[in-house]
């Protein structure tokens, strides 16, 4: 082959892609760097928790003891619902400037860049959810002991929890009003992981064993995270194309 | 085989032949349902070993209810998968009409539990492992119909409603054992009607024959519904207009 048929050859090739792996990279950097230049946003999760745990203390007794007894359940529903405001705008300004159809249009599949957007939202909401949990778990007199295992199953469960709640992001991304309509359809699938990470804190508090809670969370988040990548690009593809 | 079911995929072709299987299905669930009905709550007699006296009786309709609960969530399922892989309309029609009927069986379930629980449990309401996970289906159907009427175009809303019915039918037994296992936590040791004891047989013949008079009203009014759906959706179409001229 000559040099000209070489030049002729590349020209009419179609442009060699990326790899996934570079995508993938690609579109996490450019998500973290969008949220960071948010910094209010991305506060938003944690002052919502923050003040959500501040109610219960109010609206239910003071009582150190009443506190305990019901700590792990409080942090864990109120970390829960926290994720769960923050769903809404995982896709929202993508779907709005365009951004998303061509992620649509990319040549790698969609199921891994929408995996990479939901693991830059859990980088910043579920992860320092996980952290402050902790925090708050001393003003609701979480017993001691157990702080390492709610920041833990907090750890794995909010990674499902954005995995989950993505599906339900991306179906109703299309929709004008759908924060309502998002909460509604994605908490009855929550309640597995609320149920097992609950039970991961409370475990730890009457000192039994909390290997097989902490296992079950990894199974949901091994589950949801073969399957979900899925269910978001098709969510997506309806809610682009209708 | 394959025009066999690309027929059963034409709504023109459904149409006709629901309306000869239609009035069978309808005729035996009749027959069913009033077989049952008399049978458990005048012939069978009244439970004693566990104390119940003829509050038991609302077995008859609340097991059937519970059962069809379920298999609709299933079916609906089935439906959107088969729209989503193979774009049958049907296939959507029907699962648009299963929606609303399983939300109202769910709470059948758990309006007839709730009524049971009065006498036995002596509370209306038990946060029981059955009555929680019928709870969560009955917000399971409820998504699926609020996702699908929120659309403004039907066809994003018929596929969006698919996905969800999807990812809920996975989520469905996941859903119960971690229920279960929720509630063997913290079941207090007061509450032992957690295991039936078997039941005799009187008593389950009529239940047997009521589950299955509720399976043919299932097929029967989705059969019904879904033809008027068909209508509604084809009110464009040369036969539909046809269909409403030779009737007028």
């Amino acid at each position: 082959m000559t040099q000209g048929q070489k030049a002729t050859s590349t020209i009419l090739e179609t442009p060699v892609p990326g790899g996934l792996w570079v995508a993938f990279t690609a579109t996490l950097k450019r998500d973290v760097t969008l949220m960071f230049r948010r910094r209010g946003e991305l506060l938003n999760p944690l002052v919502f928790f923050a003040l959500v745990i501040t109610l219960f203390p109010i609206g239910i007794s003071p009582d150190r003891a009443v506190l305990a007894l019901i700590a792990p359940g409080l942090l864990w529903v109120a970390a829960l619902l926290a994720a769960l405001l923050s769903l809404d705008s995982l896709f929202r300004t993508d779907y709005d400037d365009g951004s998303l159809e061509q992620m649509l249009l990319a040549p790698q599949p969609l199921a891994a860049l929408s995996l990479a957007k939901v693991l830059a939202h859990w980088l910043l909401t579920g992860l320092p959810l996980a952290l402050v949990a902790p925090l708050l778990g001393v003003t609701l007199a979480l017993p001691l002991g157990s702080y390492a295992v709610l920041a833990l199953s907090l750890l794995l469960g909010s990674a499902s929890l954005s995995l989950i709640g993505a599906i339900g992001a991306a179906l109703t991304v299309g929709i004008a009003r759908g924060g309502v309509l998002l909460s509604l359809i994605i908490l009855p699938l929550y309640i597995p992981v609320l149920i097992f990470g609950v039970g991961a804190v409370q475990a730890a508090v009457i000192g039994e064993g909390v290997a097989a809670h902490l296992a079950m969370l990894g199974a949901l988040l091994a589950a949801s995270l073969l399957l979900a990548p899925w269910a978001i690009a098709a969510s997506l593809r309806i809610s682009i194309n209708g | 085989m394959w025009t066999f079911i690309h027929k059963w995929g034409s709504p023109k072709w459904f149409y006709a032949i629901s309306a000869k299987v239609q009035p069978w299905c309808w005729a035996v669930s009749l027959i069913l349902i009033a077989t049952g009905t008399v049978w458990g709550l005048a012939f069978t007699p009244t439970e004693v070993n566990q104390g119940q006296g003829d509050s038991f009786r609302i077995i008859y309709v609340h097991v059937p209810a519970a059962f069809l609960a379920q298999s609709v969530f299933v079916s609906m399922a089935a439906a959107s998968l088969v729209f989503m892989v193979w774009k049958v309309k049907v296939a959507d029609m029907a699962a648009t009409v299963m929606a609303p009927f399983g939300a109202v069986m769910t709470f059948v379930a758990l309006f007839s539990g709730a009524v049971w629980g009065v006498p036995t449990w002596g509370t209306w309401w038990m946060w029981d492992a059955r009555l929680t996970s019928m709870l969560i289906l009955l917000f399971l159907f409820l998504g699926v119909i609020a996702l699908r009427s929120a659309f403004t175009r039907r066809e994003g809303g018929s596929k969006a409603a698919s996905v969800l019915a999807m990812v809920g039918v996975i989520n469905i037994p996941i859903i119960k054992y971690s229920v279960d296992w929720w509630f063997t936590l913290h079941q207090s040791a007061t509450f032992t009607l957690t295991s039936r004891p078997l039941m005799p047989m009187e008593m389950w013949l009529p239940l047997l024959i009521m589950v299955l008079g509720f399976y043919c009203f299932f097929i029967a009014l989705t059969l019904m519904r879904t033809r008027s759906e068909i209508l509604r959706r084809e009110i464009d179409k040369r036969w539909v207009r046809d269909l409403i001229k030779e009737a007028q």
